[in-house]
């Protein structure tokens, strides 16, 4: 034998089994994190980004978990908005300090909200959208004192939004020295707060290394409840089978990717629990107005009808998304949980006929080649196929499949759409405004990726977010949902539901409406 | 992984006079080199400029609105001519800048820094591997041509060729991870493992090593273990292969008749004279091979949870991240290149007909 081979006989010997345990006081996950591509607030737009963003950073105010229409106060400790309906005024609460020990003040607050505006990044539109500019933000968020702050908005908006916006993961309040500090050619500490953190919450970031793995500590003087783990280490493990092998073997708590198939097995597995939470994803088929066949509405109804929804539920995605079939996911203000549409041939193949079309169509389908993305669009497949709509899947990277839809090129798209912030708009002005629906159109909502020339619900929805009575908004967006549920080009198929399977040493971790309600602070072990 | 086609080392016509035997193939050398990297760069900007996904939407996402997008496309510089944009490109990375990463905004070179040596522990070790295994199989089924030894080489080779390697990754995971224990599972280290040793050449075999950290590097080594042994495995069907091949050719030799009629022992006609013979190609082979695992596997690195150069490379080409991606090429032009000089100087070492 040569002495490679010995070395391996060796190793294999002296380890022995495996010890299967992670320390005792360190929270260890197997999570998909290759989105991950930035920790700053000001600058996070994906889930991932939000989860860790939330563990780490406060925002004025947030809703409560449980039920997502109660606002409670989180750095901020009372907020009222002028009869003017555009200026609101947040009183902070007292004592509190950053990571690096600097108090928490009004001043924190603005200079947070103002980066955010100047920065402009992805998500920057949550706060732009009421008016602020880089010119204007100075004058309309400003600190009158240590404790007080005042914002003006442009127009007279819903309250609501407004508060809502602020609870998203851009409005989170950084500190403003220790960011100040590491300002490199006026970029607002951008650089530096990717990858580092500057928050008050109740943990901070010790290290991230990009699609490999990050790692959170307690920070021990935080001013609410204290986090139970010491630390919470996070990392990346792309291929979901191996995560549910990690988590069987013991070397991981959590494992946050599990597909059907494996939430199936490890629920035989005793040692295993597996928790759920809704979140606000809507899984959907766009229909492309631009094609004929779909501009008929018959034959938009047609396709309604010939979906097996609670059959792909049931065999594709059960424990990871639910049946749901309007543009406002369950939780939020207004959403409307009636779903009209099931599997009925008959239905479907005299709404073709009615259409000029009794031998059916052709067409195609962009479907993104990842699971279950794939799976249901075959299924799609097969049963439009029963009532002669033949559908040629045209399988891409997400990234690919996204640029074909924004251009416009699809016949039909399937895809997933998630809330920006936690207020009906945020969906409603995607699924339903389309204010100009030429080419070169500045606002390029869902609708009018769909080329769907809506003018009335366009209205309608501008409506919505103007009135400031919330049961009137409530009816209001529940009559935009049933037009769009009976007329859209919208096939609206699910909701997601985030699944963690986890050993029986853990427990507590809080899977909120949101992603950066994904809260790591409560997990005892 | 496995699958490069058999290399067929030719020598060429060498000047034999010696002023030139020194200035020559350095300056041959040089200009391939150039050549071979202008050619790489050019081939690979123009992939990822024709595969059909917009580099800025990649970069701030499907939300962003028109005026974030209209600004990152400047930044990015994609509102030029193609021809400009490479130019651009070339004159930046002649002196060095490789540009930063869309997607881990970090520059190139770091990223790269910090996926290379996890990728080059893997495919060390599986190469270590490949050849302790790989070459005394081929060997072996050519001297028992047509043997029972023989066959079994063969049918592990062609196993080697036909299994799929994620399949085979899980199912080694399951076996030897999950239900025997024998090693540890996916990942590089343990968590309680992790950060433990300072990183100097980012291979935690050696850092381990090098700080005296055994059970660091114990651990690292049980980690590393199967997926090396997978990939290690495919290497080792290829080299046996190969190597099964040029002892054949070589053993039908008249100079080996004639050692076997001189009465030397058997082990000694086969491994001083035959194997001295095939050593020359089998370098190159092995340099391939190498190259090949060094380029990194993006499906062991899926299944095993390993942040090499490989996923990277893949997921910033299909993020549309340019720098990325034609930062990790160079690397991998690199290493080829430099393999395959390295393999040519070794030639001269074993072989003094090359000299």
């Amino acid at each position: 034998m040569n002495a490679f081979t010995w070395l391996l006989a060796a190793t294999i010997l002296a380890a022995g089994p495996a010890l299967a345990a992670t320390p005792k006081d360190t929270v260890v996950m197997a999570k998909q994190i290759d989105f991950l591509i930035t920790m700053d607030p000001g600058e996070s737009f994906e889930a991932a980004g939000s989860e860790v963003i939330g563990n780490i950073y406060e925002r004025l105010i947030a809703y409560d978990l449980k039920d997502v229409s109660k606002l409670k106060g989180e750095l901020a400790e009372s907020w009222s908005v002028g009869a003017d309906g555009k200026t609101y005024t947040f009183k902070m609460k007292k004592g509190i300090k950053f990571h690096l020990g600097n108090p928490v003040t009004a001043q924190d607050a603005a200079y947070s909200l103002q980066r955010a505006v100047a920065l402009n990044k992805s998500p920057g539109f949550i706060l732009t959208q009421f008016g602020f500019t880089k010119e204007n933000m100075k004058e309309r968020i400003r600190a009158t004192d240590d404790q007080t702050l005042v914002i003006e908005t442009a127009e007279a908006v819903a309250p609501t939004f407004f508060y809502y916006c602020l609870t998203a993961s851009v409005a989170s309040i950084v500190d403003q020295k220790t960011v100040q500090s590491h300002e490199k050619d006026g970029d607002y500490g951008n650089e530096w707060l990717k990858a580092n953190s500057a928050g008050s919450g109740p943990f901070k970031l010790v290290s991230w290394k990009a699609n490999e793995s990050y790692t959170l500590e307690r920070w021990d003087g935080y001013w609410g409840a204290k986090a139970l783990p010491r630390r919470v280490v996070v990392r990346h493990v792309p291929e979901p089978a191996t995560q549910r092998l990690l988590l069987e073997k013991g070397d991981i708590d959590y494992a946050r990717d599990l597909t059907k198939d494996q939430l199936d097995a490890v629920r035989g597995n005793a040692s295993i629990r597996v928790q759920q939470a809704p979140k606000g994803s809507i899984l959907y088929l766009g229909l492309n107005q631009k094609n004929p066949n779909l501009a008929k509405p018959e034959v938009r109804e047609a396709l309604k009808w010939l979906v097996d929804y609670a059959g792909i539920e049931e065999n594709i995605v059960r424990g990871r998304y639910v049946v749901h079939q309007a543009f406002l996911p369950r939780g939020f203000l207004g959403a409307l949980e009636d779903k009209p549409y099931r599997f009925d041939l008959e239905k479907g193949k005299a709404l073709l006929a009615k259409a000029g079309l009794p031998n059916g169509f052709a067409l195609t389908m962009d479907v993104r080649n990842t699971s279950p993305t794939t799976d249901i669009a075959q299924t799609i497949q097969a049963s439009w196929a029963k009532a002669g709509v033949k559908v040629e899947l045209i399988p891409g990277d997400g990234k690919q499949v996204v640029t074909k839809y924004r251009a416009r090129n699809h016949d039909v798209y399937i895809g997933q759409w998630g809330p920006d912030y936690q207020d009906p708009h945020t969906n409603a002005e995607t699924f339903a405004m389309n204010v100009d629906n030429t080419d070169n159109a500045k606002s390029k909502t869902l609708a009018w990726r769909n080329s769907w020339d809506i003018p009335e619900m366009t209205k309608q929805t501008q409506a919505a977010l103007r009135e400031r009575d919330a049961k009137k908004r409530e009816a209001m967006y529940q009559a935009i949902q049933r037009e769009h549920q009976r007329s859209s080009p919208f096939v609206i198929l699910f909701q997601e539901i985030e699944v963690a399977a986890y050993t029986k040493d853990v427990e507590g971790l809080i899977l909120g409406p949101s992603y950066d309600n994904n809260l790591y602070a409560t997990i005892r072990k | 992984m496995t699958g490069a086609p058999a290399p067929t080392p030719q020598p060429g016509a060498r000047p034999t006079s010696l002023p030139a035997r020194a200035l020559w193939p350095a300056a041959r050398i040089a200009g391939t080199v150039a050549l071979t990297f202008l050619g790489l760069l050019l081939v690979t900007f123009l992939i990822g400029r024709v595969v059909p996904i917009d580099p800025v939407l990649a970069a701030v996402g499907d939300r962003a609105p028109a005026a974030v997008y209209e600004r990152v496309k400047h930044e990015l510089g994609l509102h030029l001519p193609l021809w400009q944009q490479f130019w651009v490109y070339l004159r930046k990375v002649l002196v060095g800048d490789f540009g930063r990463s869309v997607l881990t905004s970090n520059p190139v070179l770091v990223d790269i820094r910090r996926v290379f040596p996890a990728t080059l522990e893997l495919a060390t070790v599986a190469t270590l591997i490949g050849v302790t295994l790989g070459i005394p199989m081929g060997v072996i089924a050519a001297v028992r041509h047509g043997r029972l030894a023989d066959q079994v080489v063969r049918v592990v080779s062609l196993l080697g060729y036909s299994v799929p390697v994620f399949w085979l990754g899980l199912m080694g995971l399951l076996l030897f991870y999950a239900r025997l224990g024998w090693v540890a599972g996916p990942g590089r280290l343990d968590v309680a493992f992790d950060d433990l040793v300072p990183t100097w050449s980012g291979v935690i075999l050696l850092d381990s090593a090098l700080a005296g950290e055994w059970e660091v590097f114990w651990n690292a080594l049980r980690h590393v273990i199967l997926p090396a042994s997978i990939l290690g495995y495919f290497s080792l069907a290829y080299l046996a292969r190969m190597t099964r091949s040029f002892m054949l050719a070589e053993l039908r030799q008249e100079y080996v008749t004639t050692a076997r009629i001189k009465g030397l022992a058997e082990r000694r006609v086969v491994w001083r004279h035959a194997f001295g013979n095939v050593l020359v190609p089998l370098i190159t082979v092995v340099a391939l091979a190498y190259a090949n695992l060094l380029e990194g596997s993006v499906l062991t690195e899926t299944v095993f949870a390993w942040p090499g150069l490989g996923s990277y490379i893949t997921s910033s080409l299909l993020s549309a991240d340019m720098n990325a991606v034609l930062g990790g090429t160079i690397v991998v032009g690199t290493i080829f290149i430099g393999l395959n000089l390295l393999s040519d100087l070794i030639y001269g070492l074993v072989d003094p007909r090359a000299r």
